[in-house]
């Protein structure tokens, strides 16, 4: 976990004050809301449907446990007593009234957290693998990379006004758990053929009303150069990306216009003349941030103790769910725990104040006080040992955060919809609530394998519906809301975006026609290991087609 | 409007002259950049300072072979969303070493200013008169800095490395 110092404690204190003289401004009638508008967006703070939003950054998806308890209090004090965690590794609060926003923020600051730069068009929370650091299939922790470039973009003076908001993820693993490729830039570390680790550099993916997969434009990036590379891909993006037009404002438009060359080259033009600059990371200051995270004095224990023998043994829920939930971790002895926020008939994402606190709790007793939030919107303990998983599990079942659904039809990640969002077009929470109602048996959860649905309220895709192995859009037409269907997306090493299967369908049909497809891929499917998305690839989405429309 | 130069509320002496006026004589001039590169030898030959009013859709490479002899580079910043100005600057101050007045024009509000000042700016055309005053410690506001900029101030990443025992880190987050 990165440990914060007295700079980075000064500076989050700082920006609480600043925040609190421009709320008083703003409640004073020194602002109006159009000038306030932007100086909100710059901490988190979006007006929606109902109330204030405010959405909290938590870099790359890692919390101490004591910032869980600041989360949990916050959730208690100054909201309903839930927060909603995001797929961008955050967590927003969706009650929160403007008064008590700088009070909130204070609470925030004294526990290391913020709402920099998680809205408006800046550099957005970086993200990462949640199991970095603890994966045994990375070639070294991301999170580092991630620090170093979110200290660099952090209150940035020529990248705060950016054309519009810009999204950066880094992976270091051989499988992509971070999505880099439907990012503004994507980084993966990675070893050349000479054997020195450096960055794949990806830019110009996305989602929203024009998705693209990212295009490489650097195939090998020394270390080095990391934080001058990204200044010159921002500040190309800053000086020729469109400002006329809010819709083909990111980057992916810009990398699309010009072509990934011309604008690979336009990027190596900015970059030349800083390249051997201030920017040029020397291995001490690299050195001196990887200093700042503290790494878990793991005990020296075995695999498959006797306790977690048993328990697999003797109690077939505990065997399902460990199967589903529980991941290989890269010390001995030791596990990664999923924890599913996707109960059925909850919202996607959400958790109560209590099951916060409890979180903290068991992070403290079992994970060396440690919780990621992971992109899908569930929560992980990255460092327990085996030997505890029962009584991990135990306790997990107890506050209803062990349904053995990662990574299954029911582990849903959905925007906010209309619920909440004042960009919907139509509900998505109560979408994804009916399909885990409908999904609710397990045992045909596990036999369909993985497959991951997605859904978003609007064109804007904040719930990744074209990576989704089944995407649901919501859209609205003649004032009804309907459903856009794609099958065959996904988000990792090998992203593509999902086909659209035929006519949008109304939202009361959208579950029928969700079970219909599954249906189809049960029969479909050649042996009971060949995944929803392996059929897809093999068959298209013609017979897919077929089933759904063939009674509409 | 107030000009903040050097941190101080002071007097504009430079005349902003429109594309189709007379150029005066004798005065510190403003002049749009269109204007300026058609005709730029006979601007330069005055006696008095000339500045160049650069809009932030055209590239500042143009203007790097003159920049020896202005005084001011106005640049634009028609709305607080607007960023294009910020990469201007630095690439006047950092790579083309520009170092007459950098004024920054249009709607410049108090948020912006520790923003522009790290950018590289030292003279700014403030919209309201209670921005203007408050702009020492609105700049004054923040005290570490991520990032190396155009203002040359040490970023967090090099202080840890000169005074590491000054930034101990804290164990409990």
């Amino acid at each position: 976990m990165y440990l914060y110092d007295d700079l980075d404690r000064t500076l989050v204190t700082e920006r609480a004050a600043e925040f609190r003289d421009q709320v008083a401004r703003r409640l004073s009638g020194e602002l109006t809301e159009d000038e306030f508008k932007p100086l909100r967006l710059m901490n988190g703070i979006y007006l929606q449907l109902h109330a204030y939003m405010l959405r909290i950054a938590i870099p790359y998806g890692s919390l101490s446990s004591d910032q869980m308890r600041t989360l949990a209090h916050v959730a208690r004090r100054y909201d309903r007593n839930y927060g909603h965690f995001t797929t961008r590794q955050n967590i927003q609060f969706n009650w929160i009234k403007l008064a008590e926003l700088p009070d909130a923020m204070d609470d925030l600051a004294r526990a290391g957290l913020h709402g920099m730069q998680t809205s408006g068009n800046c550099v957005r929370n970086i993200t990462t693998d949640q199991w970095a650091g603890v994966a045994p299939d990375e070639i070294e922790d991301p999170r580092v990379w991630a620090e170093i470039l979110r200290q660099h973009l952090t209150l940035h003076p020529e990248f705060s006004f950016l054309p519009r908001k810009f999204k950066i993820a880094v992976t270091a693993a051989a499988h992509d758990r971070a999505a880099i490729r439907v990012h503004d830039i994507g980084l993966r570390l990675h070893r050349n053929g000479a054997g020195e680790v450096g960055f794949e550099v990806v830019v110009g993916g996305g989602l929203g009303r024009t998705p693209f997969i990212g295009k490489t434009i650097k195939p090998f990036l020394p270390k080095r150069d990391v934080l001058s590379y990204v200044e010159a891909v921002l500040r190309t993006y800053n000086q020729f990306g469109r400002r006329d037009n809010i819709y083909k404002a990111r980057i992916k438009i810009l990398v699309h216009d010009l072509g990934a060359e011309a604008f690979a080259k336009e990027v190596d033009a900015e970059w030349q003349p800083i390249k051997d600059g201030p920017l040029a990371l020397d291995p001490a200051v690299v050195a001196a941030v990887a200093g700042h995270f503290r790494y878990p004095g793991y005990e020296t224990l075995s695999d498959n103790p006797p306790e977690l023998a048993k328990a697999r043994a003797s109690d077939r829920r505990f065997g399902t769910w460990f199967a589903n939930s529980v991941t290989n971790h890269k010390a001995p002895g030791y596990a990664i725990v999923t924890l599913s926020l996707k109960p059925e008939g909850g919202p996607p994402g959400d958790a109560t104040a209590e099951q916060m606190d409890a979180i903290a709790d068991l992070a403290d007793r079992y994970s060396f006080g440690e919780i990621r939030v992971g992109h899908e919107q569930n929560l992980v303990l990255p460092h327990v040992a085996q030997r505890d998983l029962p009584a991990v599990w135990r306790a997990l079942e107890a506050l209803g955060l062990a349904t053995p659904n990662i990574g299954l039809v029911s582990d849903i990640i959905a925007c906010p919809g209309l619920d909440y969002c004042s960009l919907a077009n139509t509900r998505s929470i109560p979408v994804a609530q009916e399909l885990t109602r409908r999904f609710r048996d397990l045992d045909l959860a596990q036999s369909l394998g993985r497959l991951h649905i997605n859904i978003s309220g609007c064109i804007n895709a904040c719930g990744h519906h074209h990576v989704g192995h089944i995407g649901l859009l919501g859209v609205e037409k003649n004032g009804e809301e309907v459903f856009q269907v794609t099958i065959g997306g996904q988000a990792d090493e090998n992203a593509v975006l999902g086909t659209l299967i035929g006519p949008a369908v109304p939202y009361a049909q959208v579950a029928d026609v969700v079970e219909d497809i599954v249906e189809a891929y049960l029969e479909l499917r050649t042996r009971p290991d060949e995944i929803f998305l392996e059929t897809v690839k093999r068959v298209g989405v013609e017979p897919f087609r077929e089933r759904v429309y063939a009674t509409r | 409007m107030r000009l903040v130069r050097a941190g101080r509320i002071v007097a504009d002496q430079y005349v902003r002259v429109l594309d189709d006026a007379p150029i005066p004589e004798g005065v510190p001039v403003i002049v749009p950049a269109a204007r300026f590169l058609a005709d730029a030898e006979e601007i330069l030959r005055r006696e008095a300072s000339t500045g160049v009013l650069w809009p932030n859709n055209r590239r500042i490479a143009e203007l790097a072979p003159h920049l020896d002899r202005l005084a001011l580079v106005a640049l634009e910043f028609p709305n607080f969303k607007d960023g294009r100005g910020y990469s201007q600057a630095r690439l006047l101050r950092e790579q083309y070493g520009f170092h007459g007045e950098l004024r920054a024009t249009g709607n410049v509000l108090r948020d912006q200013f520790l923003f522009l000042f790290r950018a590289g700016f030292d003279a700014f055309e403030v919209v309201k008169d209670a921005d203007a005053a408050v702009f020492a410690e609105s700049v004054a506001r923040y005290s570490v800095f991520y990032q190396p900029a155009g203002d040359r101030r040490i970023p967090a990443l090099r202080a840890r490395l000169q005074h590491p025992r000054t930034f101990a880190t804290c164990e409990r987050v």
